[in-house]
């Protein structure tokens, strides 16, 4: 399996973006906001579509829009909170628009599965260093917030209190978000960020309550989930993109029984 | 020295004036009770002793300091919030995220933040409880776990908006005497919000009123009168006591219970 570039290449790239979206997950889960990212997501596909027609790889694309998505998603901020219907009309306008961007552009019909679905053997070596970087970058990052952010996710007011800035918070940890989502899609494409950046944490979160075994359990599951599915997809020639979502959601569901089976 | 000071302080939330020119002081070992109809800016008054609000004209000391955002010796439970009942992190860490929660960095805990911590949860009775999930404690359970993080960095001024909320009679006498207990053993000053008076008699060493812009602050006997209360709530108020019970009329209405339940007429 490994004597394949491609295999090599693909364990790489879901091993660095399945560790970044279970940590990232985490927070999300914990806010609440995974509809928000969900929305991150669609809207990155207008950018991806948008970035091939000007002739820029698709990633810079995805991620220069899904940035500045979640910078306006977090200075709208209070605004925005419990504003399902707004952010369900412009995830449905992204997706809209980055279809009319891949019609001005029909000679790549396989690149619109890639986009929304995935593509995990199609990544090269170049692509796996760029997601590197982009990774280390956006743990770093939310590393250097965790502590406010959990405080202002638990306890926004008292946060607010004890001076934390609420808006900044939220539009550094968005901005991060957008920075895992982006890499997400590269692994099971922007329909399905949701099977690495809310299965495994929501799982995590079922099997302990406490903060540090829960954050890294939730990497865990996320990069146990990635490289499961990889191996699943390489035995069955299926799509490793299901073969991901099919694990993710049978974790949960697992973790909520059993749970639930214990008490 | 005064725990809270207000000198012609006018406050307003929004294009409402709560309070206009108000002059008041609290000391440093009362226990008050915060009190006036819903939406009579008693979170607005937190808000501005905690210096989270502009205002608009005079001054607010607290603690003999001019009012600052994230003084460490005032403390602070905002009120319960529904989205609470989803969280699945454990008491204790969610009390722990207030410890130093405003430092940039990971949420890692040091001897002396953890010790703090533990000192807030026993000052409460929290220490067993903080083991469960928040999702599964109840609503007299959380408000103890609130009341700890409050109690983090030992402020000397503590900031209570509505710990009765939502909790029936039995709890809420738990949160009172709990409350009260803390206050005189760590010789603090408290301000404790609600809906109602008739918890918190015999609790409270003074009553601070708030209706229409202005605040009535003394003893039950000099605040709950007829006089007084008609002029906060710019309507006749009558005073009843049944049984030691203290009963806020108007036009044969509770209004306290009133304000409480549903937006009654004389809501201010």
């Amino acid at each position: 399996m490994f004597t394949y570039d491609f295999m090599q290449h693909a364990f790489a790239a879901a091993g660095i973006v399945s560790v970044v979206s279970g940590l990232i997950g985490f927070f999300l889960v914990l806010r609440a906001q995974t509809f928000a990212g969900h929305a991150l997501s669609h809207v990155g596909f207008a950018g991806a579509t948008g970035a091939v027609l000007f002739g820029i790889p698709p990633l810079w694309g995805l991620i220069t829009l899904t940035l500045c998505a979640g910078v306006g998603m977090g200075l709208l901020g209070e605004r925005l909170y419990q504003r399902d219907v707004a952010i369900g009309i412009v995830l449905a306008m992204s997706l809209g628009l980055g279809l009319l961007f891949l019609n001005f552009f029909t000679a790549y019909a396989t690149q619109a599965t890639a986009l929304l679905f995935g593509n995990i053997l199609g990544i090269d070596d170049t692509t796996v260093w760029t997601l590197l970087a982009l990774g280390i970058a956006a743990i770093a990052a939310l590393a250097a917030i965790a502590r406010p952010l959990l405080f202002a996710s638990l306890q926004p007011e008292l946060a607010e209190a004890k001076g934390v800035s609420l808006r900044l918070v939220s539009v550094l940890f968005l901005a991060i978000t957008a920075l895992g989502v982006a890499e997400c899609a590269q692994i099971v494409g922007v329909l399905l960020v949701f099977a690495l950046m809310v299965g495994p944490p929501a799982a995590a979160q079922r099997l302990t309550a406490r903060f540090w075994p829960g954050i890294l359990l939730s990497a865990l599951l996320a990069l146990a989930e990635a490289w499961l599915g990889l191996m699943l997809a390489y035995a069955t020639d299926w799509p490793a993109s299901f073969w991901i979502t099919a694990l993710s959601g049978a974790i949960y569901l697992l973790a909520t029984m059993g749970m639930r089976s214990l008490r | 020295m005064n725990a809270v000071e207000l000198s012609g302080a006018t406050v307003a939330f929004g294009d409402r004036t709560v309070l206009a020119g108000v002059d008041l002081a609290i000391r440093d070992n009362e226990f008050i009770g915060v009190l006036g109809a819903n939406g009579v800016g008693k979170t607005t008054l937190m808000r501005a002793i905690l210096g989270l609000l502009p205002l608009q004209h005079g001054t607010i000391r607290v603690l003999g300091a001019p009012v600052a955002r994230g003084n460490p010796a005032v403390g602070y439970m905002p009120q319960t919030r529904a989205a609470l009942d989803h969280v699945r992190l454990t008491g204790w860490d969610f009390v722990a995220s207030g410890a130093a929660g405003h430092h940039w960095g990971l949420p890692l805990l040091n001897r002396t933040t953890r010790r703090d911590v533990e000192w807030a949860l026993e000052r409460v009775a929290a220490t067993d409880l903080a083991h469960r999930p928040l999702a599964e404690t109840s609503g007299g359970e959380r408000q103890r776990l609130l009341l700890a993080q409050a109690l983090l960095g030992r402020p000397r001024l503590l900031l209570l908006d509505e710990p009765l909320i939502s909790l029936d009679p039995h709890h809420q006498a738990v949160v009172v005497t709990l409350t009260r207990a803390l206050q005189q053993e760590l010789g603090i000053a408290v301000l404790f919000s609600a809906h109602e008076l008739n918890p918190l008699l015999g609790a409270l060493d003074r009553v601070l009123y708030l209706g229409h812009g202005q605040a009535a602050l003394g003893t039950v006997d000099e605040v709950i009168t007829g006089p007084v209360l008609s002029r906060l709530y710019g309507s006749d108020i009558d005073v009843v006591r049944v049984n030691g019970r203290i009963f806020v009329m108007s036009g044969g209405h509770d209004v306290e219970r009133d304000a409480h339940q549903h937006d009654h007429h004389v809501h201010v």
